[in-house]
């Protein structure tokens, strides 16, 4: 048995925790650069603001409305997950965490003592009293219907934010009201196929014939199925594997027309690239860079360009991938462009020692290695107090977050103010 | 007053690498402490109970320097436990955070410990939002600045 807990309106509802005069009012959390909104609390959706929406789209109703608007704090929102998920895992076998706010606990045997509905209930008031975050609950004998559960308990209050899915006859009723592109793991694309095919509802994707999915679609989307019908498919995953490529890029606060800008840029990107790598203790040989202009601007030429480079030897070492990065952008860079963009990618990835290299090739030196682990511990938490000298150069580039909130929780100086 | 030294105190981020014996040990002679190296003591282990359950919040104002919570102190909010009459909380009053005691008998208020404020009366009906419970208060007694 699997439960799905999903915090509700996550950015949201941690951006009004330390601020109880934003009770009961709408708030919207921006992306990266302020450009789009990415969270709403649920009185701003009940306002119709739609996810992804451009600020400018907006603004005139956010005036009207009276909208707090804010910039994401990630520093804010990754303490406050790291804080539900250390409690949902001391009250579950095995959890996997699915997302910044979502995570799939592993429930076998406890259906046997325990209520499941009374066991969602206590987590949920757990995590709350805690963290001061609301959850739902969804409970299931499959991740797939854990997370349909999941899906009914947002939707409909009566259920008091937690569904428990384990009879069959629940399960094939909720089916019934679901559009199939309400099931996990069908995309926008597959679903219209789908719906092509007549198969509009959760519930006709479950009655497919799992052999015909499997010759006609995919065999992910057949285990999608047999998992709508109570055919557990997919165990949980207590740590992911790791990522198969690693990208890094945001678009500018302002356009970068000189070379020394996007220099430091690209920089900066590769050196939070590397360190990402490193996290994740893998080595890339590839190493992608990508700058382009704005794309919807009439007046202005359009350019976007990229360019790879295969190492001879898999690596780690910021210098040489950042050193990597800096010739490719050397390679593609036009001047007289108004850039808006640019990424590096760092891409076919190897464990250490899985990489088998020619006899002149020289692998990555212990002492490079230490050195980055270095880097890397006086680094940590906090954006940096060891940088490579090219990401200091310029910096006027850097993301837009005019409305940031406070670092409530990770900064000393930024505590939330109480009267006394 | 009696004071007895516990032990030495290191911040937690202080890494661990941090020599604990620097004494220039002579090649060959074992240092005779070696087998009593402890862990250094964790102020966290003393005010956290609940890691996940802790926020840090700094007050403002004098209406509890009776329980000796000054402005600008930090204090140690446990949102884990439940809490009774006479324990000092966070609550939410008109939009904002405020630090008081709660006092629940013989009838609900939030008590300053200041003489120069009122206690403020809470009627049964309306519903009292606490933010935690303080367990600690992190109060530097020197000069700052």
């Amino acid at each position: 048995m699997y439960a799905l807990v999903d915090c509700n309106n996550f950015y949201a509802s941690c951006e009004r925790l330390f601020r109880p005069d934003l009770q009961g009012r709408p708030i919207v959390v921006l992306s990266n650069n302020d450009g789009c909104v990415v969270a709403r609390s649920a009185e701003a959706k009940q306002l119709g603001i739609k996810m992804a929406v451009p600020l400018f789209q907006v603004q005139e109703q956010i005036d009207r409305e009276n909208i707090a608007v804010f910039s994401s704090n990630y520093a804010l929102y990754g303490d406050i997950s790291a804080r539900v998920m250390s409690v949902l895992e001391q009250q579950a076998p095995a959890i996997e965490v699915y997302s910044i706010d979502e995570a799939f606990l592993d429930l076998s045997g406890l259906e046997a003592n325990y209520s499941l509905v009374d066991y969602g209930q206590q987590l949920k008031r757990l995590v709350y009293q805690y963290t001061g975050i609301h959850v739902c609950v969804g409970i299931a004998p499959t991740k797939t219907l854990a997370k349909l559960a999941n899906h009914a308990a947002k939707q409909y209050p009566a259920t008091l934010g937690t569904v428990d899915l384990s009879d069959p006859q629940r399960q094939r009723r909720l089916l019934g009201l679901l559009p199939v592109q309400e099931v996990w793991g069908v995309g926008r694309r597959l679903s219209r196929r789908l719906k092509q095919q007549g198969i509009h509802t959760a519930l006709a994707l479950a009655d497919c014939d799992p052999s015909w999915v499997r010759s006609h679609y995919s065999v992910t989307l057949e285990r999608t199925v047999r998992e709508l019908n109570g055919q557990s498919c997919m165990d949980l995953e207590a740590c992911p594997p790791p990522r198969q490529q690693i990208l890094c890029s945001r678009s500018f606060a302002r356009r970068i027309t000189e070379y020394k800008d996007m220099r430091s840029a690209v920089a900066q990107y590769s050196a939070r690239a590397a360190e990402k790598l490193r996290e994740q203790g893998s080595l890339a040989r590839v190493v992608t860079v990508f700058i382009r202009t704005n794309p919807h601007s009439q007046h202005e030429r359009f350019y976007s360009n990229s360019a790879s480079r295969l190492l001879s030897v898999p690596s780690a070492d910021s210098r040489r991938l950042g050193g990597t990065a800096l010739k490719l952008l050397k390679s593609i860079w036009l001047p007289g462009c108004r850039y808006m963009k640019a990424g590096i990618m760092l891409s076919d990835l190897y464990l250490p020692g899985h990489f088998q290299p020619s006899l002149f090739d020289a692998p990555e030196t212990p002492a490079a290695m230490r050195l980055m682990q270095a880097v890397d511990s006086i680094n940590q938490g906090g954006r940096g107090q060891v940088r490579f000298a090219g990401e200091m150069l310029s910096t006027g580039w850097q993301m837009q977050r005019s409305r940031l909130s406070p670092a409530y929780t990770t900064r000393w100086g930024q505590l939330p103010r109480v009267k006394s | 007053m009696q004071i007895s030294l516990l032990g030495r105190y290191l911040h937690p981020s202080t890494p661990v690498a941090l020599p604990l014996f620097m004494s220039g040990v002579a090649a060959g002679f074992p240092s005779p402490a070696q087998d009593y190296i402890e862990r250094t003591l964790d102020l966290n282990d003393l005010c956290v109970q609940h890691p996940a359950a802790t926020y840090f919040v700094r007050a403002d104002g004098d209406s509890m320097e009776g329980v000796g919570i000054f402005s600008g102190d930090v204090l140690v909010v446990d949102r884990s436990l439940k809490a009774v009459h006479g324990d000092i909380v966070i609550a939410c009053l008109d939009g904002e955070f405020t630090v008081k005691e709660l006092s629940t008998r013989p009838a609900l208020q939030l008590l300053a410990h200041n003489p120069a404020y009122a206690p403020i009366q809470l009627d049964a009906e309306s519903t009292l939002e606490l933010f935690g419970v303080v367990t600690t208060v992190v109060h530097s007694v020197r000069q700052r600045g």
